[in-house]
């Protein structure tokens, strides 16, 4: 298997190998080798959890540095709406807008914007039966990962249309090629990112040959000379930037895709817990009648990603009070733009589930992890660096660990060796030994 | 080559455990590398068997043996019974009193969607002794 490009690092000096992040990532991809965290590069789904749970900040998102502007003499910013909900006392979203021209970029395209075409390009495809129901949204490249290694069998069901970032760069870049004359190639795509589950899918594109990102910001860098951009438009007349409608902007958080599709049975869930939660029962057929699922891997949706500033319940108040007086979509499409459409359909990887690839081995795997499992103390203590007993039992028959990494075990053993040592206490070397000693023998 | 067994105890009258069997079968079966189509019939006709064990049967027990060639399950429980066989297997025909299909379930439609999710099926029930639903499901269909 390929390695997986992954847009969350270790920083191995800070890391104390304690089992903070273990225990909580959500596919059982991180153990503690050599007193560091280790990250299972098949199983990481970008989710950013053990970036939010790190107690010593050890583990880090990548994303590209500020800097990367110098790369291209003309750039365009694609702010994603999670980043409208980040600034107090703003009343109007041209500001934000406005702001970034300041701070060096030549031109913003909304992601925003591009949200109304996949909300509006989600409704026809779907009056036209052209869908399998449940639809899944398939904006959020951690739950696009998550279900391609975990519940493949709901692949049919991911909306087939591009993440609205991917639509975004993509006319961006076609606008300003003729409005510019220049070529493609000379223009810089900057995605402004809540996450870096994005980054991931940039690099790595999801049902894409190739991305249409150049670089991917972090919202929390480009946040303090974006202030100071906001606080010198301010002062000036202001361009009327701001091309989206409450749809859009919507996106932001939990609920936003689903209601812009305006299909009326539908279910959003956020938090990766939660997504699996619903994704489990989904492949159960456990819902009856349910037409869209939207699930987002961060608390709140994308105005929960960990390169966000403000806490995403505030941003979400925020974005209420910006949306209040937008018109409810500026987006009406007559025809589906290719932009919008995935080059292909995101394919199932190779199990990273499986004992082994061969039947009759992964049964006596299985057979041999249930016996370990039983001997095992059922703990889940974390201090053999893996998230569980049963996880170290799959460890222990995969060959990455063994029994005496439980330290529980390791001591019963050394349990029974004093024991059979202490059989000892009562020898006398034969030179000291005593005759009636002898006889008893 | 000798089967992996797993046994799972079922109980009645919480709602909120039924599925808890089906879904660690489910990480077992994906961890043997079985092709996801027979996991979904698997973890689907399993949990509508526990949810019936829940609903009329005051729980009871499933026993999972998994081969080479196929996924049986064995749902076992001390409940009621079921009086005629038959009429349990219709479409649409439920006993499930009406706090259950408050809760959205008793649609009648369990044994029928067990019945549909599996390759084999048997009902043996007596009233007053209990019931025992086995099913299979084929691992590679059969010609």
């Amino acid at each position: 298997m390929p390695d997986r490009f992954h847009s969350v690092t270790l920083d191995e000096s800070r890391c104390k190998g304690c089992i903070n992040c273990i225990k909580r990532c959500p596919t059982e991809a991180i153990r503690v080798r050599n007193g560091k965290a280790h990250i299972l590069s098949e199983r990481c789904i970008d989710c950013g959890e053990c970036i939010r749970v790190c107690p010593h900040h050890a583990k880090m998102p990548i994303y590209d540095p500020l800097s990367s502007m110098d790369n291209f003499s003309y750039k365009i910013a694609l702010p994603a709406p999670a980043l409208y909900g980040q600034f107090h006392n703003l009343d109007d979203i041209d500001v934000i807008l406005n702001g970034l021209l300041k701070m060096g970029f030549d031109e913003v395209f909304e992601v925003s914007r591009a949200a109304e075409v996949i909300s509006d390009a989600t409704r026809k495809l779907e009056a036209e039966h052209k869908l399998i129901k449940p639809i899944i949204s398939s904006a959020c490249p951690a739950v696009v990962r998550l279900i391609q290694i975990r519940f493949p069998m709901l692949l049919d069901h991911l909306l087939p249309l591009n993440p609205p970032v991917e639509v975004a760069a993509a006319l961006a870049r076609k606008e300003a090629v003729k409005k510019t004359d220049r070529k493609p190639e000379e223009i810089g795509v900057f995605f402004l990112s809540p996450c870096a589950a994005k980054n991931s899918a940039v690099k790595q594109p999801l049902g894409l040959e190739r991305s249409n990102i150049d670089h991917v910001l972090a919202i929390k860098d480009v946040y303090p000379p974006l202030l100071a951009g906001m606080k010198k438009a301010a002062g000036e007349d202001m361009e009327e930037l701001g091309e989206s409608g409450r749809i859009g902007i919507s996106w932001a958080s939990s609920g936003g895709e689903a209601s812009g599709t305006l299909i009326e049975d539908c279910l959003a869930a956020d938090g990766i817990e939660n997504v699996i939660h619903v994704l489990e029962n989904l492949e159960d057929e456990k819902f009856q009648g349910l037409e869209f699922v939207e699930l987002n891997a961060c608390n709140g949706g994308c105005v929960g990603g960990v390169l966000t500033v403000e806490n995403p319940y505030i941003a979400l108040a925020r974005l209420k009070h910006l949306r209040k007086y937008l018109p409810v979509s500026a987006c009406h499409l007559d025809r589906i733009p290719d932009e919008a459409v995935r080059d292909h359909a995101i394919k199932e990887e190779e199990s990273v589930l499986s004992l082994s690839t061969d039947f009759a081995e992964a049964m006596q795997k299985m057979a041999q992890m249930e016996e370990i499992v039983k001997r095992l103390p059922g703990l889940d203590c974390g201090s053999c660096g893996a998230p569980s007993c049963h996880a170290l039992a799959e460890d222990i028959v995969r060959g990455h660990a063994s029994e005496r990494d439980c330290v529980f075990l390791l001591r019963q053993q050394m349990s029974e060796l004093a024991e059979k040592l202490s059989q000892f206490d009562d020898y006398i070397p034969l030179p000291l030994r005593s005759d009636d000693k002898e006889e008893s023998e | 080559m000798s089967g992996i067994h797993l046994h799972y105890d079922v109980p009645g009258d919480d709602f909120t455990r039924a599925g808890e069997a089906s879904g660690s079968v489910k990480k077992a079966l994906r961890q043997l590398g079985i092709p996801a189509e027979v996991i979904r019939k698997v973890a689907i006709a399993m949990y509508e068997g526990e949810i019936n064990m829940v609903i009329h049967a005051y729980g009871g027990t499933v026993d999972v043996e998994v081969t080479g060639e196929d996924i049986t399950m064995v749902l076992k429980d001390t409940g009621p019974g079921i009086e005629d066989i038959d009429r349990a297997m219709t479409a649409g025909y439920s006993t499930a009193p009406d706090n259950v299909r408050s809760l959205g379930f008793g649609a009648g439609m369990g044994l029928p969607n067990m019945k549909k999710y599996t390759d084999e099926m048997t009902v043996e029930s007596e009233v007053g002794v209990g019931t025992t639903v086995t099913m299979k499901v084929y691992i590679t269909p059969k010609a």
